[in-house]
């Protein structure tokens, strides 16, 4: 079977980049890119290769590596880029997605992947634009107190706008804050699992890369039916509709209803005034810009327009244009207990100028309220009284985890597992395999899935949307069926995500439409050999979690998950822990899969 | 039988842009390509994507600046606008580039000549929000 790239694609081009002795080069792979088609399927194979067994996560040898796939720069909402190191939040498998310009840039750059090796002494940023690298000094860009301001100066000094993409760190990944992120485009973030601590550890404050290169495609004709196919699918498809209209928040009054919506540190299920912060009403209120990644039409990036008055001076103002998301305000929000709709706003602004990953640091957030209500940890030691709600105590909080002043802010710096580990309160840290949970109170399939995905996401199996099918059909659940549901989706997203197409996207791009887009630059798949791949690319990722010392007989279930009743009623520990069982004996068998 | 006849591009309402560079994609594929390389439209941000978008596209002059700045007349004014580019004259000397206000002539890097917008409407078509249009430039009689 044919799985040649079309000759002189630049995608087999991997860009090496080793900060240690400031070079740089390139290797073509096209054997690499032939077999695991690009994004998450080729920055596993070169994680395993390139991250020395046992490394620090926030040491030189832990490597970066970005990696976009076939279909970048071709297709539409084919918009995002990979990247995978070592995580400092779980020391174990990092991977993070994001959008912005980053994929068709780097893409158009002229590169399948980027491979960041080493440490810098002293801060620098990589500026790429095409075929020419510089390291450029960013001793002035270190320590500045806003991301914004840090994207701004670099805007302004680098070439290629419109078809760029810069990545950047703010104070938190300088200071090596385990849930750092790394925000590009402003809106966008490798958010998760703490990539923008392992560009602090490098000292590399930002990556800019840029290209416009033309792709050819192996039969013109075919190339522009399959687009023409695809493109009024995302543009007119209901499937694609919620995004498009009300943004990811639409599922804060439909997640609040059906009683999923975790609230308080999960105490509750249900926010009784979800509706101030829900997508309809920030919509309604707030929303002030609508913005899309690059080549994607359906633009379910949402801005709102927050206008502040400066208190020392009457009669100025500032406007600020912050993003929202469904995660986002259940993170800062309902897991709070933050009803005010600007005050929220607020604690979103603040965790974008800091440069934080909001999921984790609302967890936290919600956590340390908790815990310093159960008296686990002392005022002396919060150095503020947090309460359910109270957004000015929250903003104080995030500064100082950033500040890092005493150890209880060193601590919740590296994440609640660690935190409740040190503190007490394990029943009430929410975390799956050492990574803050994401929003979905919904049943055993979700919380299966945060247990059992390979970077312990909402995100790698979509769980929840099995509990919510379960929920409308009244159909039993039984645990052997999740797992197959599970595994089947997790399979299917390591192509996806190795293509790199959107997962908002994946009602859209089939397995039927994805054969024939591939069939188009020079990839001859069918579905079964599509399906083993991406059990190859999982099962990989597998591998190299348990070769860094990842076991899932000690994966640590809190007790709040099984007190607070889902939509499905309550969860049964023994049932989960049957669950993860079956899904390791499935994934790490040997041989290929038999059935699709 | 009577027929629209393709007029000149235009910018409806640039407010509307929400920088997904779907047209950007649409005019590299009028050469049968993907990428960018050969783009005559170009989407960035006014000074980061929160102030939103600016569309650099030729509106198609009936006075090209261009065209007279062209030292081997390989430019030529094309019916309703714009210019039309005779690739033998060009000697990819970028003079073209220079005198548009708009800077809305591209660059083809590999064989180093310019990428002139035919006003074809391909990008037109794939606007999700309808920020672009072309104007119609009258009626033509079909028999």
């Amino acid at each position: 079977m044919s799985r040649k790239l079309i000759s002189g694609d630049t995608l087999c081009r991997i860009l090496y980049v080793d900060l240690t002795n400031r070079s740089f080069w390139t290797e073509e792979r096209p054997d690499l890119f032939e077999t695991y088609l690009g994004g998450t399927g080729v920055a596993s194979k070169l994680l395993l290769q390139e991250c020395p067994k046992g490394a620090a996560p926030l040491g030189p040898e832990n490597p970066i590596v970005f990696a976009v796939g076939p279909l970048n720069g071709v297709y539409p909402l084919a918009s995002k880029t990979v990247a995978m190191f070592k995580s400092p939040l779980t020391g174990n498998l990092g991977e993070s997605h994001a959008g912005g310009r980053s994929a068709t840039a780097i893409r158009l750059a002229g590169y399948g992947a980027i491979v960041i090796k080493g440490s810098s002494d002293t801060p620098v940023y990589i500026s790429i634009h095409g075929e020419k690298l510089e390291f450029r000094v960013a001793s002035v860009l270190w320590g500045m107190g806003n991301s914004y301001t840090v994207g701004r100066v670099i805007r302004e000094r680098e070439a290629g706008s419109g078809i760029r993409t810069i990545m950047r760190i703010g104070r938190a990944g300088e200071r090596l804050i385990s849930y750092a992120s790394v925000i590009t485009e402003t809106y966008r973030h490798f958010g998760r699992l703490g990539l923008g601590a392992v560009f602090g550890s490098k000292k590399l404050k930002a990556l800019v890369v840029s290209g416009k290169r033309r792709l050819k495609v192996k039969d013109p004709g075919a190339y522009r039916e399959a687009y023409e196919e695809i493109f009024k699918s995302v543009t007119k498809s209901p499937a694609m509709k919620k995004y498009h209209e009300l943004g990811t928040p639409m599922n804060i009054n439909v997640l609040n209803e059906s009683r999923s919506l975790p609230t308080k540190n999960l105490m509750k299920s249900h926010f009784e005034k979800a509706e101030n912060i829900s997508g309809e009403s920030f919509a309604k209120n707030y929303l002030g810009r609508r913005v899309a990644c690059s080549h994607c039409p359906v633009s379910c990036i949402h801005l709102a327009a927050l206008r502040e008055p400066y208190v020392s001076e009457p009669l100025f103002f500032k406007t600020c244009m912050i993003s929202y998301d469904y995660e986002l305000i259940y993170a800062l929000g309902s897991m709070l207990e933050v009803a005010d709709p600007s005050g929220l706003l607020r604690l979103l602004d603040e965790v974008e100028i800091q440069g934080l990953d909001a999921m984790s640091t609302g967890l936290i957030l919600a956590w340390a309220t908790e815990a310093q209500e159960k008296q686990l940890i002392s005022e002396k030691e919060v150095r503020l009284r947090l309460s359910w709600g109270d957004v000015e105590q929250y903003l104080q909080a995030i500064r100082m985890i950033v500040e890092q002043p005493n150890d209880f802010y060193l601590a919740l710096g590296k994440g609640v597992e660690y935190a409740s580990t040190k503190y007490g309160g394990g029943d009430f840290a929410l975390a799956f395999g050492g990574n803050e949970m994401p929003g979905y109170h919904t049943g055993p399939a979700a919380y299966l899935g945060f247990l059992v995905g390979a970077r312990h996401s909402h995100l790698d199996s979509a769980g929840y949307s099995i509990d919510q099918k379960a929920s409308l059909t009244k159909e039993p659940l039984e645990i052997e069926k999740i797992v197959d549901l599970l595994l089947a989706e997790e399979r299917w997203r390591q192509i996806l995500s190795s293509l790199v197409v959107c997962f908002f996207a994946r009602n859209n791009y089939t397995p039927e439409f994805v054969i024939k887009a591939l069939s188009t630059v020079g990839y001859e798949f069918d579905q079964k050999k599509l399906m083993n791949t991406g059990h190859e690319i999982l099962k990989m990722k597998n591998e190299f979690k348990i070769r860094e010392g990842f076991n899932p007989d000690s994966l640590r279930i809190p007790r709040r998950i099984l007190e607070t009743p889902t939509s499905l009623g309550n969860l049964q520990e023994n049932t989960l822990r049957e669950g993860v069982e079956l899904y390791f004996a499935k994934v790490l068998s040997k041989g290929q899969i038999s059935s699709v | 039988m009577q027929r629209v006849l393709q007029g000149r591009m235009s910018v409806r309402d640039v407010n509307l842009c929400v920088g997904c560079q779907c047209c950007m994609f649409a005019c590299a594929r009028r050469f049968g390509e993907a990428g960018l390389g050969r783009s005559a439209i170009q989407v960035n941000s006014a000074g980061g994507v929160e102030r939103g978008f600016i569309v650099i596209v030729c509106r198609g002059c009936t006075d090209p600046a261009c065209l007279k700045s062209c030292p081997t007349d390989a430019l030529s004014k094309r019916a309703h606008g714009g210019v039309i580019l005779d690739q033998k004259k060009c000697i990819g000397c970028g003079n073209c580039i220079d005198a548009c206000t708009l800077r809305a002539i591209f660059w083809d890097e590999e064989k180093n000549k310019p990428i002139v917008c035919t006003h074809c409407g391909l990008c037109v078509q794939h606007c999700p929000y309808d920020v672009l249009k072309i104007e119609p430039a009258g009626v033509e009689k079909i028999d």
